[in-house]
């Protein structure tokens, strides 16, 4: 059963880039750091065996998404599996997309707040060892230049998105008719059909 | 659909009003990691039944959800600053523990039979493990089925429909119903306030539907149903539909087609227009101010059957409101939203978004002045009203020269209890039936 589970390491960056759309830019993978997580959490996580449904982790402490293990059953169907494939494909591509997003905008933050702080001769952190910080109005500045710089990235990203979002919930919808279209059917052992459920 | 459609201030009002309940509950329920240590420690000693676990472990994942969610950023409280920079960015990298891959010793776990056995031992390993060393074990601990269950669909059905919110927006309904001349017709006001709830459930769940990742990068909004993976997707909008189509068609055909038709056009326009525009345009707060005034323009056709003067001073007083609330609820918000490719005016045009909160104050006189001239109410109305027209004028000058994070939050506040005492003096001073041009005396 452990080896049907798929390895949650994942992230093939071609296929995010697939995905994406010609005016995107997926943040350059630099460093170790981003390479992790992009990937997500290295996950070990094996639900119990006696479990038949998905299971969901908490929150990623880069994306903020919580993961999710799929669980695949034996007698698993083509339209089942084409949407667990969907649904782990868009996990991972939303993973580095978040992931990267809140590096990016935490990096550029303090990069910020230091060059601000040096401009004014202050030293990132003050004698006492707390970080010297900026108020609400200078980090404005900021927040306006990092949100017009991602706005193309954010554009192809809601698109995507919604993409997938509708592609997933039709694919969900069709699973579930043919689910209860399986159960509905006359079976020829069985000498009453069984009830919807 | 809603009375203040974005999300952000909805959420907000819903904490101070009735969230509040929640909110101190969890509060109280958040001890410290190491006092957890401890009753983890002496629990097992006892007998652990399954529930009582299942009910630890959900207060172990609340609190820690909480300490590792470093990232967001938490919503402004009362009390709490948004702005602090907080060391945490440091420190949550020594708190935050690397995650290892589990160790194999989880297989011969799940082959013990019996239940009761695993959760023993499950229990001992979060009692053995201080908070620092074995994360991983803790964390698996926070992975949950995702199996629904029947007696939690009710409550998990009442947030993503945003219950609180949609109460809101039935009461502006209700408002407009109770302002339109003529008699006042129970079964048309209780099947217009149920059709309108039904469509803002509809409009709300479509709305969670498709802001699934965004939702979870932000604090205020992390906690939703789809985003903790409770629903599916799917169920969602099935809720969506079986309380879109059976709410617009009790408008349609138990009260009117025009109100039926406003609810369809209110619904499309908050999950297609709204939604959507929220990550391209700052224009979306002109259209989620439309959405809320739409409801009290609804409980008006409802009770007259037409659109006049009178409906569109009502959407108009809801109109301009959602500009000081909303203006200034997103002036605290500015980092979640840029992280978050919101494109919201407190971000890129700071200056229009405090003139905006200001003019539309002042608005707020002039259509209250308008009220009785369009035979809504008696001329009491501006009069009585004046004072506090006034006062979140002023508020909303204060945001506009101070620009801070303290004169917003006075605006907001004050906005949060300014619309419902405008409703009630509107209702208060009513114009009487046949009372003419005379200035009649306030009914309250």
């Amino acid at each position: 059963m452990a080896a049907l589970r798929p390895s949650r390491r994942v992230l093939v960056p071609p296929l995010c880039r697939a995905f994406a759309g010609p005016g995107c830019q997926l943040a350059p993978e630099r460093g170790a750091e981003r390479r992790d997580a992009a990937s997500g959490r290295v996950s070990g996580f094996c639900p119990p065996r006696k479990s038949c449904h998905d299971w969901i982790g908490p929150p990623d402490k880069h994306s903020n998404l919580r993961p999710v293990h799929f669980y695949i059953p034996e007698n698993e169907s083509p339209l089942e599996r084409k949407l667990r494939q969907l649904r782990q494909e868009t996990q991972e591509w939303n993973q580095q997309f978040w992931a990267n997003q809140n590096l990016t905008f935490r990096k550029e933050k303090e990069e910020f707040i230091r060059s601000r702080l040096k401009a004014r001769g202050l030293e990132p952190r003050a004698g006492s060892g707390q970080k010297a910080t900026l108020d609400a109005e200078e980090m404005a500045d900021f927040y306006k230049e990092f949100l017009s710089k991602n706005f193309l990235k954010h554009m192809c990203y809601n698109r995507d998105w919604y993409k997938r979002n509708f592609a997933i919930t039709f694919c969900m919808g069709k699973v579930a008719l043919e689910r209860v279209w399986n159960k509905l059917r006359p079976k020829p052992k069985e000498t009453a059909p069984r009830s919807p459920p | 659909m809603a009375a203040s459609p974005h999300t952000v201030s909805s959420r907000l009002l819903t904490g101070r009003v009735g969230g509040c309940v929640r909110y101190l509950e969890r509060r109280a329920m958040q001890e410290s990691p190491h006092t957890f240590v401890h009753l983890f420690r002496s629990v097992r000693k006892q007998w652990i039944t399954f529930q009582h676990l299942t009910f630890l472990r959900r207060m172990y994942v609340t609190q820690l959800n909480r300490s590792l969610n470093q990232q967001v950023k938490r919503k402004p409280e009362p009390v709490a600053s948004p702005f602090l920079e907080k060391t945490p960015l440091g420190q949550a990298k020594a708190e935050i523990c690397e995650m290892r891959p589990l160790p194999p010793p989880r297989l011969p776990l799940s082959r013990k039979s019996g239940e009761k056995e695993l959760l023993e031992l499950e229990s001992a390993s979060i009692a053995e493990g201080s908070l620092d060393a074995g994360t991983e074990t803790k964390d698996e601990k926070h992975w949950k089925e995702m199996k629904l269950h029947l007696d939690d669909l009710p409550g998990i059905l009442a947030r993503l429909s945003k219950i609180k919110l949609t109460a809101l927006v039935v009461s502006t309904t209700s408002a407009g119903f109770a302002l339109a001349p003529g008699p006042f017709d129970w079964s048309c006001f209780l099947l217009t306030s149920l059709g309108t709830g039904l469509a803002s459930c509809a409009a709300n769940s479509i709305n969670q539907f498709f802001e699934v990742p965004f939702d979870s990068n932000m604090n205020r909004t992390k906690n939703r149903p789809l985003v903790r993976g409770q629903i599916s997707p799917l169920v969602a909008v099935t809720f969506a539909t079986c309380c879109a189509v059976p709410g617009i068609a009790l408008l349609t055909w138990g009260v009117n087609p025009l109100t039926g038709a406003l609810g369809a056009f209110n619904i499309f326009l908050y999950t297609c227009c709204y939604t959507p525009l929220k990550r391209i345009s700052i224009a979306n707060t002109w259209v989620g101010a439309v959405v809320g005034a739409v409801p009290p323009v609804m409980g008006w056709t409802a009770a007259t059957g037409g659109l006049d003067a009178g409906a569109f001073l009502l959407g108009g007083i809801l109109y301009s409101w959602q500009f000081p609330h909303f203006n200034a609820l997103s002036w605290g918000l500015r980092e979640d939203y840029s992280r978050g490719g919101y494109c919201m005016m407190s971000v890129t045009h700071p200056a229009l978004c405090r003139r905006v909160a200001l003019r539309h104050c002042l608005a707020l006189i002039a259509l209250s002045a308008a009220a009785p001239a369009l035979q809504v109410t008696t001329w009491a109305f501006p009069v009585i009203s004046l004072p506090i027209n006034l006062y979140i004028s002023y508020l909303g000058f204060r945001f506009y020269a101070d620009a801070d994070r303290k004169s917003s939050r006075k605006l907001f506040f004050c906005s949060l209890w300014h619309l419902p005492l405008l409703l009630l003096l509107l209702l208060t001073c009513k114009r009487p039936l046949g009372a003419g041009g005379a200035a009649g005396e306030p009914q309250g």
